[in-house]
């Protein structure tokens, strides 16, 4: 299972990536896609919507389930994955890359508290 | 868990495992919906010995199933079969099956894996005085091939000069020491094999060797669920009738025959059937689920019963029991699914989602 080390990961598979100017990305992981299987249908959250940590941020629809995707920290939505309308299978083809699902302003720093890829790792 | 006599094989091909009722399955081989496109554009083969096979022997055979489905055994010719209900005193559906005319005082049931123990005591607890044996056949194991270019690939690679001609829809023919029957659960041209395990083995092999498809209970279901074909347990039950489940066209209510249900049916035909089941399309990206509530108009109609993402169609499409008399065929008012809370319009469809491409020869 690949789980990159420069990321930070929630007991529920959601990746976290820390950008330059402080915002974070969010998708799911590679073992999240890998359970899902197919997916089908991404529902992104609505620009600028202010989601709270560990709420319902975006649901990853496979063939098989729905899953919610909850919001690592609290903050607003600045920008979501345009291609996943088109292609949500980047989900399962590219999980941390192309794959990504939301972008979120934090209103607080509270991404060091998430997991590191070697806690990850030990929970999957 | 229960396996199949597969079982080895599926782990070979590292196909993720489900639990399916007792029974551990493959749900995938890596991409279900590669494999529902292969079933759709060539070919795919499936593991489905989970089945349970009734062997029913003597002379009163024939009057047992006429007493026991709700469809007639008597339409048959020996090598023909046909699709039924199982079904209660009140009409309420037990089990749905397809039975084989295999000889004079032999046929062969082929009913659901779920059902397994609950069948096999219905079996035995109607057979009175009928002079008819049941046979569980534990030593068979049952493929099935699907696809438009499954009879090519048998010619081609020598196993049956079989074609669609020569073997039509629902007829059945000898197939080394098993049977080959023109059924299957995807609407598209294909077969499926009753086999001993050492020939279903040795038959998997070749298939697989061949660069067939192998196809999990993932793409089975969303094949099914194109065409519109209900899934015992999910889209019927002891609870619902075959008029309440769109299968009317499986019941035979013929005056010279009386059978178990016979009576509560036509109590429900004659005082008006209260749900039916019926096909919805999505008219935006978004996937029903079974129990998702259905509105017409304002009002709750109904819920789905199985709902999918569609890969021929890349729509979500449902079965789903509604209220008749909310219902109405003529209504100008707009069907919806609600969605986590949100309406997503439908279009009511009569099923096939999908129709089938033909053979590829």
């Amino acid at each position: 299972m690949n789980i990159p080390k420069n990321l930070r990961y929630t007991a529920s598979h959601e990746w976290v990536r820390e950008e330059t100017d402080g915002t974070l990305t969010v998708g799911i992981t590679d073992h999240a896609q890998c359970l899902l299987g197919d997916v089908v249908f991404v529902e992104l959250p609505p620009l600028k919507k202010h989601i709270e940590a560990g709420k319902e941020a975006s649901v990853v629809e496979s063939v098989k389930a729905a899953a919610d995707v909850y919001s690592p920290v609290s903050g607003e939505v600045i920008a979501t994955n345009p291609a996943l309308n088109d292609n949500p299978a980047l989900i399962n083809t590219s999980p941390y890359q192309e794959g990504w699902i939301f972008q979120i302003r934090p209103e607080n720093n509270t991404v060091n508290a998430l997991m590191d890829a070697d806690a990850y790792a030990a929970t999957t | 868990m229960l396996h199949t006599p597969l079982y080895p094989q599926h782990l070979a091909l590292k196909c993720r495992l489900i639990p399916f009722g007792e029974w551990e399955m493959p749900l995938h081989y890596g991409s279900q919906l590669e494999e529902h496109h292969a079933v759709r554009t060539q070919a795919g083969l499936f593991d489905v010995s989970h089945m349970m096979i009734t062997d029913l022997f003597g002379k009163d055979s024939e009057a047992f199933l006429r007493h026991l489905l709700a469809n007639d055994v008597a339409k048959l010719k020996p090598g023909q079969a046909l699709y039924t209900c199982l079904l209660n005193d009140k009409a309420g559906i037990l089990d749905d099956a397809i039975v084989y005319f295999l000889d004079d005082n032999n046929y062969r049931l082929i009913s659901n894996a779920g059902t397994r123990n609950k069948i096999q005591a219905w079996l035995q607890s109607q057979q009175h005085t009928y002079a008819v044996s049941l046979q569980t056949r534990h030593d068979l194991a049952i493929l099935a091939l699907q696809g438009p270019a499954s009879f090519s690939l048998l010619q081609s690679m020598g196993l049956s000069s079989l074609t669609p001609e020569t073997l039509p829809s629902f007829h059945v023919a000898p197939f080394q020491s098993g049977l080959m029957a023109r059924t299957g659960y995807t609407g598209e041209l294909g077969v499926e094999f009753m086999l001993p395990f050492a020939q279903a083995h040795a038959l998997w092999e070749q298939f697989i060797q061949r660069g067939i498809q192998p196809c999990g209970l993932g793409a089975r279901d969303t094949l099914r669920l194109e065409m519109g074909y209900s899934l015992y347990g999910q889209d019927m039950d002891e609870t619902t009738t075959p008029f309440e489940s769109n299968l009317t066209w499986t019941v035979s209510l013929t005056p010279d025959r009386s059978f178990i249900g016979k009576e509560a049916l036509e109590k429900q035909r004659q005082a008006g059937v209260p749900r039916k089941l019926i096909g919805l399309i999505l008219q935006e990206q978004g996937i029903p689920r079974a129990h998702y509530p259905v509105f017409l108009g304002e009002e709750k109609v109904g819920e789905v019963t199985s709902g999918t993402f569609s890969p021929s169609l890349n729509k979500g499409i449902a079965l789903a029991r509604v209220d008749t008399a909310l219902t109405p065929d003529n209504t100008s008012l707009p069907y919806a699914i609600k969605i986590r809370e949100q309406a997503f319009p439908a279009t009511r469809f009569r099923p096939p989602f999908y129709r089938s491409t033909g053979v590829i020869k």
